[in-house]
């Protein structure tokens, strides 16, 4: 098999080692941030919440970014087109299913069973 | 009709051919990736319903211990970025460093795999195992496909490193370690939900 | 778990798992006699070699949808035959008589009726059609992943021969087409079928995972030059939006039916009750798959009548970007109403008012895309062959089938007609109005280009005519009978609720259907013999708008001899006609330079990875553990030695692909 030429696919060219370094520095970073402040119980248990949500999706960013190259195809951009489509969908689903399953919980569990479950700290 | 008079092999596709072929592989991988994320999205979305539903049982406080999940995390975290670093050389097509890094990845993805093969052990010896509630059927299903998923990812690379070895860096084994690449890549991201969602969230008793 | 692996080498088999109804056994003789006919055929003309060597291992996607076709139509015969038993069991068990069938067959034969209509019929036509028409379309030799197309096929064949196998040994669901818990649970449902239907669904549900896949990257990568989204045939974008359903909704079953397999094995408790399981997240999850299904379904049908009524009203497509934008509203809105199906499962009323409206917004696109092909047919100049009929009747069975589900859309009012006939009606127009006349209408379109002749006319209007005749009669009844009150699914009920005689004019429906089918069998068959005079000598029989018309029939096995560039719609016209439209003057540099062509090598390996994924089904359902565990490492192994394979195309020189192209040609009369 003769030598291959350097490049066979143009998008190639773009890519650099400091984009893997700087996620992998950013990762984790906000791995280890979010960790401790569960571990320290370091705020109120709803701050917590949201800094650890908003910590993963910084993360996400950051990976799709820096190690799956979102974004730096040649035009057209489907890629990040078919990238957006599935985030709605998963947007969608998710919480569609959060809505409704949370609504149909509420309405369909019978009294007895949520004291029930109350009592059992489960609710 | 006559016999059709055909070169039966196609090695010798020209450049740009080759280019164009590579190039939509590359993007059929990634709308493959796609569906994946909207296969852990639903799992992500069957937990989120189920993880309160623990009949009596242990719930996510009890039962994860989130030291031993941030090693896994950094086990998994560290081959994502050596698998790049093995991209990097891909680029360069160093053959040996190719093999290097990605033996590293595999390493490091194999610690993953045994440590939590390890968490599922304990929690099956407890009697905590998926049978036990709706909560951790969800958990480790949701938990268990990623799982599966890296031990597809290591088959992969155990056969990519076998192939290059032998063959060298080819146009069909530099695209189909690209393909690898991004597979491993996308595994570390779904991981960073389920440490978020599951572990995290779990031990604040959400 | 152990117990569960009764017998290790042989699973839960046993000889009494055969039934012995005479019913049962009567679809028994005629599903193994047919192909064991086939094979005597094939052994005595010597075939088998041809068999193999020019379908079986084939990557060419118009042989493979060919194929999906013929599989789809056989399944067509089976469902119907199912849907026959419905009827004439619902017309004749009323008081005192019990009908034909036992309950619990009536529960396995509506179940087996919707699973291989939408599964394997509607799906299957749809690829096929897809597979026939859609690279040809794009001015493409082939579709993106030539392999993956094989592999698609023969995981779908796969699944159908498991859904059938469920006939001869075992039985299958009793559970409707989609398998609710808790009565698909191991609790209330230990035998095999509801795992016969989860895996030939799995099975068949990952091929189609791939063909959408496929197809996307068919579309947004394969187009010849010139051809800019906006200037293909709205066919392909019906097709782009289909697929990227399939794409997003499908996950969402194979994760749904792998959940209820897990809740059937290992013991989880997704949707059991108790155990803290939820029944109520697999409504949930199954329909947030389930709606998009049925967009999938029906896209490609109206991409179809896209093409039809343009080029039988001789006119282009009015409002080409609406029917775009229609394209990509109902493809955004379909993932957003899929609670309408459950409306009564018991959610608040600002859950169910949210879905409700969303399900009545959804029909604003259709109706643009209904108005726009009326609009096209406007001062078109109008030629009524056989694919316009099926298209006039999708029009009124569609508007009636979408109004009573408009109705339905308001919660207050699904609440009363929820699960009744009411919504099998409804449901029925649709995807027999809507879907099946629009693979009726496209067959007929197309088939001249693969088989080089055109259908006899009159048999088809023959055919036709019985279809909506038999169909109205069949349906309408059970509009009526569903504001009555009568629920679906019923296998017995008294005469008191007077539905009686309506059920019979049902039943009287479906015999006419039921002649409407024996025509379309007539058609073809008259069609085959009388085909001298039914030839199609130009390649371009119905005066065409777009690229398959401008090559000879049946279609050259690499399409085009010479790629074509194109630089408007409706490319074919635009050189037929320059002079119509002015605007689109081709500089014609068309001297015929014929390059090599290059071309996949058949292969056999789509056949023996989906081998072993039937494999593994069939292992699943009957609990034989060695032989899931072999099927397994069978797909796993033959994908690694499949991608060893280093050269997996053969190149055409381009001198043969000129002797090829100026004898085709000369054989068909066709200009170059």
């Amino acid at each position: 098999m003769s030598k291959l030429p350097l490049t066979i696919n143009h998008d190639e060219n773009k890519l650099k080692l400091s984009s893997y370094i700087t996620g992998f520095g950013l990762s984790i970073l906000f791995t280890i941030s979010a960790y401790l402040l569960v571990i320290n119980h370091a705020a109120s248990r709803t701050v917590l919440i949201g800094l650890v949500i908003v910590f993963a999706i910084c993360q996400f960013i950051s990976q799709s970014f820096l190690f799956l190259h979102l974004g730096q195809e040649n035009k057209p951009r489907w890629r990040l087109t078919i990238f957006a489509f599935m985030l709605g969908v998963v947007i969608i689903i998710v919480f569609g299913s959060l809505w409704i399953m949370h609504n149909l919980k509420y309405r369909m569990t019978i009294p007895q069973e949520i004291r029930y479950m109350k009592s059992q700290d489960n609710l | 009709m006559e016999p059709i008079i055909a070169i039966p092999s196609a090695k010798s596709l020209k450049r740009q051919e080759k280019e164009e072929k590579n190039n939509k592989m590359l993007f059929g991988f990634w709308v493959y990736i796609m569906t994946d994320c909207v296969l852990f999205a639903s799992l992500f979305a069957t937990y989120a319903v189920l993880h309160n539903n623990v009949y009596n049982g242990p719930g996510g406080a009890q039962i994860f211990k989130l030291p031993y999940v941030l090693g896994e995390t950094l086990l998994l975290l560290t081959s994502s970025f050596s698998c790049g670093l093995a991209t990097i050389s891909l680029q360069n097509r160093s053959k040996r460093k190719v093999i290097s890094y990605f033996i590293l990845t595999f390493i490091l993805g194999l610690g993953f795999i045994v440590m939590e093969l390890n968490e599922f052990h304990n929690l099956v010896l407890a009697h905590e195992s998926w049978r036990r509630s709706g909560f951790l059927s969800a958990y480790f299903t949701l938990v268990g496909t990623h799982g599966l998923h890296v031990i597809v990812g290591l088959i992969w690379m155990a056969v990519m490193i076998t192939r290059v070895s032998i063959s060298g860096l080819t146009n069909n084994i530099v695209r189909r370690l690209k393909m690898l690449a991004i597979f491993w890549h996308f595994l570390d991201v779904i991981w960073i939900f389920i440490f978020t969602i599951v572990y995290l969230l779990g031990a604040l008793h959400l | 778990m152990i117990s569960y692996f009764a017998n290790f080498w042989i699973g839960k088999l046993s000889i009494h798992q055969v039934p012995t109804n005479p019913i049962t056994v009567g679809g028994i003789i005629i599903m193994v006699g047919l192909p064991l006919l086939i094979a005597a055929f094939l052994t005595y003309k010597k075939k088998w070699r041809w068999l193999y060597r020019e379908w079986l291992t084939t990557m060419d996607a118009k042989k493979i949808g060919i194929m999906y076709i013929i599989v789809a139509f056989l399944m067509l015969l089976r469902g119907g035959s199912d849907a026959a038993l419905i009827r004439v069991q619902q017309a004749t068990s009323v008081g005192s008589s019990h009908g034909i069938i036992s309950s619990s067959t009536f529960q396995q034969v509506f179940s087996a009726h919707g699973t291989i209509m939408i599964f394997f019929v509607a799906m299957g036509f749809m690829f096929g059609i897809i597979n026939l028409i859609l690279p040809v379309m794009l001015g493409s030799r082939d579709v993106a992943f030539p392999f993956m197309n094989s592999v698609s096929f023969w995981l779908f064949f796969g699944g159908m021969i498991l859904v059938n196998l469920s006939l001869i040994i075992g039985q299958f669901s009793n559970a409707g087409w989609l398998a609710y818990p808790p009565l698909s649970e191991l609790r209330y449902n230990p035998g095999v079928g509801i795992d016969y239907w989860i895996w030939s669904l799995q099975i068949a549900g990952i091929g189609s995972l791939m063909s959408g896949i496929n197809f996307i990257v068919t579309i947004l990568k394969h187009r010849c030059q010139g051809m800019t989204l906006m200037r293909m045939p709205m066919f392909a974008w019906s097709v782009l939006g289909s697929m990227s359903l399939v794409v997003f909704a499908f996950p969402i079953l194979t994760v749904t039916l792998a959940l209820l397999a897990l809740d059937r094995t290992i013991g989880t408790h997704f949707f059991t009750a108790g155990g803290g399981g939820n029944m109520m997240m697999y409504v949930n999850l199954i329909w947030a798959w389930g709606h998009p299904e049925v967009y999938i379904l029906v896209l490609p049908a109206f991409g179809i009548f896209s093409e039809v009524v343009s080029t039988f009203s001789q006119k282009r497509l009015f409002g080409y970007t609406s029917m775009v934008l229609a394209i990509w509203a109902i493809v955004l809105l379909s993932f957003t109403v899929w609670l309408h199906h459950f409306f009564t499962m018991g959610a608040g009323s600002n859950v169910n008012a949210f879905f409700g409206i969303m399900t009545m917004i959804i029909a604003v696109p259709t109706g643009v895309k209904l108005f726009n092909w009326i609009f096209t047919m406007y001062q078109g100049r109008i030629r009524l062959k056989n694919p316009m009929y099926w298209f006039l009747g999708f029009v009124v069975i569609f508007t009636i089938g979408g109004m009573a589900g408009v109705l339905m859309a308001i919660p207050p009012v699904d609440f009363q007609l929820h699960n009744s006939l009411f919504l099998v009606a409804h449901f029925h127009m649709m995807i027999v109005g809507g879907v099946l006349f629009g693979f009726f209408s496209g067959l007929l379109y197309w088939l001249p280009k693969i088989l080089g002749f055109r259908l006899n006319e009159r048999l088809g209007r023959y055919a036709f005519w019985c279809w909506i005749v038999g169909f109205l009669m069949a349906f309408v009844p059970l509009y009526i009978l569903g504001m009555m009150g009568a629920t679906r699914r019923l296998d017995h009920y008294q005469t008191s609720t007077g539905w009686h005689p309506l059920f019979v004019v049902a039943g009287i429906g479906v015999i006419i259907i039921a002649a409407g089918v024996a025509f379309q069998i007539l058609q073809i068959i008259y069609s085959l013999i009388t085909r001298h005079k039914l030839k199609d000598t130009t390649g371009d029989p119905w005066n065409g708008r777009t690229l398959e018309w401008s090559i000879p029939s049946p279609m050259p096995f690499y399409n085009f001899a010479i790629l074509p560039t194109v630089n408007s719609r409706d490319p074919w016209w635009a050189k037929k006609y320059p002079k119509e439209e002015p605007g689109l003057q081709i500089t014609n540099k068309e001297q015929p330079i014929y390059q090599d062509i290059v071309l996949p090598k058949n292969s056999s390996m789509g056949m023996l990875i989906a081998g072993f994924a039937f494999l593994f089904g069939f292992g699943a359902v009957w609990h034989i553990i060695w032989l899931v565990i072999a099927g397994l490492i069978g797909v796993i192994v033959s994908i690694i030695i499949r991608s060893t394979k280093e050269d997996t195309d053969y190149i055409i020189p381009a001198k043969e692909v000129e002797r090829l192209d100026k004898q085709y040609r000369l054989e068909q009369g066709v200009q170059s």
